[in-house]
């Protein structure tokens, strides 16, 4: 029962909006390049659905790219800092760096060092800047946080480095690396809209180009149609990390426990 | 006389934060026996124990081991079982890393899971057990090892009076048929007098030991030995052996 509600609530509200929205555009006689219609955002997907579809599967492409290359890069990074105290008093000032930098300000820096030739490789490296910086911290502190018996444990036992690493702190850290690549992964499709809007029009491909583009020449539905698809990516992403999250952690977990009992 | 399994000489430890926890420790543990330490909250105890098991360094003194370092097993207070493996998995940890095939950790972890009371129970994550079940696992997992010698940091402190009571008798069980050498640490008067052959009562920070007593209980105990005078002589020499230890 609770769970049928939580599906028809804001279905049957959002359907509501949009009735609402249809029958005022037309009674107030609301222009199309002010505020489009529904009905008019939906005839956009049809009419513009080759450009769509292009746009989409280019920021899908650089969103995934950019996510695990961020995943893979904070991972290790993190594992090196968990081994070396030394190295992280070295570098994490730097990560923290590249992290509070607005990203919009980088952007047209990376882009005239990449060239506008390789305008994907900007926005993937400027998506990355964006999204690595979650999964490194929390994936260290995650390490940083295996039960101190635990490692003695392993220490009586005789464990090499190696096997606390693999058999004890990754493990524990996992819950932390899910959550921060919940965050990433909504921060990796920012960064890419964002890194598309700061390199300019005419040399990138994706949402975030047809948004601009369809903003210069006022067609209003497309932006919209854009911005729909956007939203569906970022639920997607969401939803798709959240799944993962409950596959690894639900049978141990004390962050799943709420939810069974 | 049994004899020494490991001696103690001078041992003392002070942390880098200037704190010292124990002052030249002398004690000497024989093969076989039930050893308490008994002393208020940070006399030293826990400090002591991992010293013994050389997770860290005393500052001066020596551990000595007459016969040969033995396989030592450490329970500590908290059942500290890794909540990503279930009860077998986590009882399998020791003798995995100490590199023994895969088949023969999981047979002999089964056995000490069964030996526990936890057979039915060795699918089971940590968090579907009590905290009873979840020392018993952490029993479990120090005893698949075989040790010799068995470090145990106020293990059933956390636990309701009947739990640990039962987990007691199991306990006294386990280290009489393995022959193993039990080093008890708990602020427990009634625990140590039921459980030891011997209690070694300690006094506050930094700890030294204050009174060495030794007790001659039955082989084999139940609830009936805690009504006996010779169970309540025995408290009684401990609890005043405490009381004077404070009072120092």
């Amino acid at each position: 029962m609770r769970n049928g509600l939580t599906y028809i609530f804001p279905v049957a509200l959002g359907v509501a909006v949009l009735g609402v929205w249809e029958w005022a555009v037309a009674h107030y006689q609301v222009p199309r390049f002010v505020l489009p219609a529904p009905s008019a955002i939906a005839q956009s997907f049809v009419d513009d659905r080759v450009q769509l579809a292009a746009a989409t599967w280019t920021t899908f492409r650089i969103v995934i790219e950019a996510f695990v290359l961020a995943l893979v890069t904070g991972v290790a990074l993190a594992i090196l800092f968990a081994q070396s105290r030394i190295v992280e008093l070295a570098l994490y000032p730097y990560a923290v760096i590249l992290q509070v930098t607005p990203v919009i300000a980088i952007a047209p820096l990376i882009v005239i060092w990449v060239g506008y030739e390789h305008i994907d490789k900007a926005l993937l490296i400027l998506a990355w800047i964006v999204a690595f910086f979650p999964i490194l911290a929390n994936t260290t502190l995650g390490l940083r946080s295996a039960d101190r018996n635990l490692i003695d444990l392993f220490k009586l036992y005789g464990a090499s480095r190696w096997q606390i690493l693999w058999k004890l702190q990754l493990p524990g850290a996992l819950p932390y690396l899910l959550g921060a690549m919940k965050i990433s992964g909504g921060l990796a499709l920012i960064g890419a809209v964002v890194a598309e809007f700061a390199a300019g029009t005419g040399t990138a491909t994706g949402l975030g180009w047809t948004i601009t583009e369809a903003g210069n020449r006022l067609h209003i539905e497309t932006m919209f149609a854009a911005l729909a698809i956007l939203s569906v990516l970022g639920v997607a992403i969401f939803f798709l990390l959240s799944a993962l999250e409950w596959a690894l952690l639900h049978r141990w977990h004390e962050s799943a426990i709420s939810q069974q009992e | 006389m049994s004899p020494a399994l490991i001696s103690l000489h001078g041992v003392s430890k002070t942390f880098d934060s200037g704190t010292q926890a124990i002052a030249a420790l002398d004690l000497n543990v024989r093969a076989g026996e039930f050893l308490s330490l008994v002393g208020p909250s940070g006399c030293g105890k826990s400090t002591a124990l991992r010293i013994i098991a050389d997770l860290i360094a005393p500052t001066a003194g020596s551990v000595t081991w007459p016969s040969g370092k033995p396989e030592i097993g450490f329970v500590f207070q908290e059942p500290t079982l890794m909540p990503w493996r279930n009860a077998l998995d986590n009882a399998r940890l020791p003798l995995e890393l100490r590199g023994i095939s895969r088949r023969d950790a999981e047979l002999r972890s089964k056995a000490a899971l069964e030996r526990v009371g936890l057979a039915e129970f060795e699918k089971a994550y940590p968090r579907e057990l009590s905290g009873g079940m979840k020392m018993r696992v952490s029993i479990a997992r120090a005893i698949a090892a075989h040790p010799k010698l068995l470090l145990m940091d106020e293990p059933f402190a956390a636990l309701d009076e009947l739990t640990r009571q039962s987990l007691n008798d199991d306990l006294l069980k386990l280290a009489r048929e393995d022959g193993i050498t039990v080093i008890f640490v708990t602020h427990s008067v009634y625990e140590s007098a039921y459980l030891s052959d011997r209690v070694v009562v300690m006094t506050p920070r930094p700890g030294r030991v204050t009174a060495d007593i030794a007790l001659s209980p039955p082989p084999t105990r139940d609830g009936a030995w805690r009504l006996t005078s010779a169970f309540t002589d025995a408290a009684g020499k401990i609890s005043a052996a405490l009381g004077h230890a404070m009072a120092a």
